[in-house]
């Protein structure tokens, strides 16, 4: 146990001491998610340790990890999703977004929602329209002028490169698409509600390799506007899409590092041991 | 013994092995068949005998061989008492309305026998038993619907949810009569009821020097009836709604809260529309219950006869349902077993128990084509 710590504190991440706090301006790679010393439960277990790290504007950084090693839970935690399980509590530490303790008792998870979207394991369109799909957040927000819902419509099922296969069966149910279309609706979703930050809980891992592909791309073109942080078991998947890589194993955040960097050189034994297959 | 050896012994000789030798096992199997067939069948006879007697003994006092076909009297008159007399050598059974003016033609007086609820038909019975059933739905279904989203997806588990559980398990195996008991004292003699003006207070009493009267009790109504019924089957509507409620997927509730819906926006949105046609589903049992019990209504809401529709002599529009009304189980009731028998209220007996029936089968109808439609439109 001590080792990992050690390993921890010496390896890359050390959020404190790599960037500048600035968050009045838009430096292009200022940290626009901050976990400090996060520890979480679900009941008497623990989940989480003390996890630290940073994630960067307009960055997509990827967690992986065994099953069952936390990367879901904090995932999870960034938009406080996991508030529904009634035995969740967290032990210490904070997830600031933006600047902003997101656990703070006066924050609205509803405001925070809206800037943290989520796209799902289980790709999860609701039983309408692929319209009314896209436009639900804007719809429960009490937007319904047809022209601004028209053209959310087009531009987020464009963002999510899903326009040109759609456009002419707008009004048929989001369930008669298929799987890929139907994550890549859930993203254009989640992109209506105009996000800072996206989070990807592992969208792909019900995908044939086609969708897969092509979901991968669509992360690759959001970058340059959103915040993304993905979480995956498919390790060539984290190579291709993120910049940054954090490897998790039983709760602990092992390294985090340049996704390069990680997959090349890890400084880490057991994050060598993951990424070359040997267990996990 | 090698492999070979046990081949050969169980190998069939000369293709004869698969036919079938007597064994105790075969005649076990063919002993339990027939004792769930006859099971079956036993319970299937029962069933028609029911049916068919009610549907021959009532359709003859529904249906008449002669235009319209229907029996229009009985589907739409009051009860009344049967005069049956004979007049210049003909002889006549009559409703006393009828009687009356055949009376006054003739312009003689007729000697009958008389025989109560006999006559006319049982049309204040249908509506008596139409309007319960419906503001009987209405409360359950809104109370249970409340009470199952809270349960389902507002409450934490613990001590408390498993002690409203079980309470509500309990309810459902309350005998009728206990809420019909429970109906008379909570809602027909303890209830308040409130008038804002002196004229419409009659028998209230003023609250100080408010303006405002007040008094205990709903009376035997139509409101303590609806509140009694709806009772006896909220348990039913709950369970039934919780249960639709857990059968959506969570990743509805999710998704909708990823979004920025608040919980009751994503519940309102994503949740109860798709658990609607399993909730009208629970509630189709719910609709025959209310429809068919006795007990309940009446010491709440029943009249064993009354000439007024609901909606005639009304003084004000409250009085609409402070106003006891007939029904069709405690009608079936009365001529079967509070009035003298005999071969013409047989007529009277099965006539109603048909329409009864009739009724009960169109709304179960009705809410399953709801449902139908429904699941049509939200299908996941």
């Amino acid at each position: 146990m001590t080792l990992l710590t050690d390993t921890l504190k010496d390896s890359a991440i050390s959020p404190k001491a790599t960037t500048s706090m600035s968050s009045e301006t838009s430096d292009p790679s200022r940290p626009l998610i901050r976990v400090s010393d996060f520890d979480f439960f679900y009941g008497e277990k623990q989940a989480l340790f003390d996890i630290n790290m940073e994630m960067l504007e307009n960055e997509v950084t990827a967690f992986i990890g065994p099953s069952g090693c936390g990367k879901s839970t904090l995932l999870r935690c960034i938009n406080r999703m996991n508030d529904l399980v009634d035995v969740a509590r967290i032990g210490r530490g904070k997830i600031e977004v933006n600047d902003a303790d997101i656990y703070d008792p006066r924050v609205d998870t509803i405001e925070l929602r809206k800037r943290v979207g989520m796209v799902f394991q289980k790709s999860n369109p609701f039983p309408k329209s692929i319209y009314e799909n896209v436009i639900y957040g804007l719809r429960i927000q009490g937007i319904n002028k047809k022209s601004v819902l028209d053209e959310a419509v087009e531009r987020c099922l464009k963002g999510a490169a899903l326009w040109d296969e759609v456009k002419d069966r707008l009004d048929t149910s989001g369930l008669s698409l298929s799987g890929g279309q139907q994550q890549r609706l859930c993203i254009a979703r989640a992109l209506a509600v105009e996000p800072d930050i996206l989070l990807m809980d592992e969208p792909c891992s019900a995908l044939d390799p086609v969708a897969t592909a092509k979901v991968e791309e669509l992360i690759h073109s959001l970058k340059d506007q959103y915040t993304i942080v993905i979480v995956t078991h498919n390790m060539q998947q984290a190579a291709r899409v993120s910049d940054k890589t954090a490897f998790f194993y039983l709760g602990k955040l092992i390294e985090m590092a340049k996704t390069d960097e990680i997959f090349m050189s890890p400084k880490n034994e057991q994050t060598e041991a993951y990424i070359s297959g040997r267990f996990g | 013994m090698s492999t070979n050896a046990i081949l050969s012994r169980e190998r069939p000789s000369q293709g004869l092995g698969f036919h079938s030798k007597p064994s105790k096992a075969k005649t076990t199997e063919k002993f339990v068949f027939w004792v769930f067939r006859l099971g079956t069948y036993f319970i299937l006879a029962c069933a028609s005998v029911i049916f068919l007697t009610i549907f021959f003994k009532g359709s003859q006092t529904v249906f008449q061989s002669e235009f319209p076909f229907i029996n229009t009297e009985f589907l739409l008159e009051a009860p009344q008492t049967l005069h049956v007399f004979e007049h210049e050598g003909q002889s006549y059974e009559m409703s006393d309305t009828n009687f009356r003016i055949f009376e006054e033609e003739q312009g003689v007086d007729i000697k009958t026998s008389t025989y109560a609820y006999s006559g006319g038909g049982i049309w204040p019975c249908i509506v008596g038993t139409v309007l319960l059933v419906l503001g009987a739905m209405g409360i359950a279904l809104t109370l249970g619907v409340l009470s199952a989203i809270f349960l389902s997806e507002y409450s934490k588990p613990g001590k408390t949810l498993n002690a409203i559980r079980l309470s509500i398990l309990n309810l459902a195996g309350v005998p009728s009569i206990v809420f019909g008991i429970f109906g008379v004292g909570f809602f027909v003699l303890a209830a308040p009821q409130f008038a804002f003006s002196q004229d419409a207070a009659g028998s209230f009493t003023e609250l100080g020097n408010t303006g405002f009267y007040f008094k205990f009790g709903w009376g035997v109504s139509l409101l303590a009836g609806c509140f009694t019924l709806a009772f006896m089957v909220l348990p039913v509507i709950i369970s039934a709604s919780e249960e639709s409620l857990r059968a959506i997927p969570q990743g509805l509730r999710e998704a909708s809260l990823a979004l920025g819906a608040s919980k009751w926006t994503a519940i309102r949105t994503n949740v109860l529309p798709y658990a609607m046609p399993g909730i009208l589903t629970s509630s189709i049992i719910g609709v025959a219950r209310v429809a068919g019990e006795t007990a309940p209504i009446m010491f709440t809401a029943a009249y064993a006869m009354r000439d007024q529709l609901p909606w005639e002599g009304l003084e004000k529009w409250s009085d609409f349902f402070f106003q006891g009304v007939m029904a069709l189980p405690y009608h079936i009731y009365v001529v079967s077993a509070k009035i003298p028998q005999n071969e013409y209220t047989e007529r009277m007996q099965y006539g109603t128990a048909f329409v009864f029936l009739v009724i009960v089968a169109g709304i179960a109808l009705a809410s399953i084509l709801l449902r139908i439609r429904m699941r049509k439109k939200y299908r996941w």
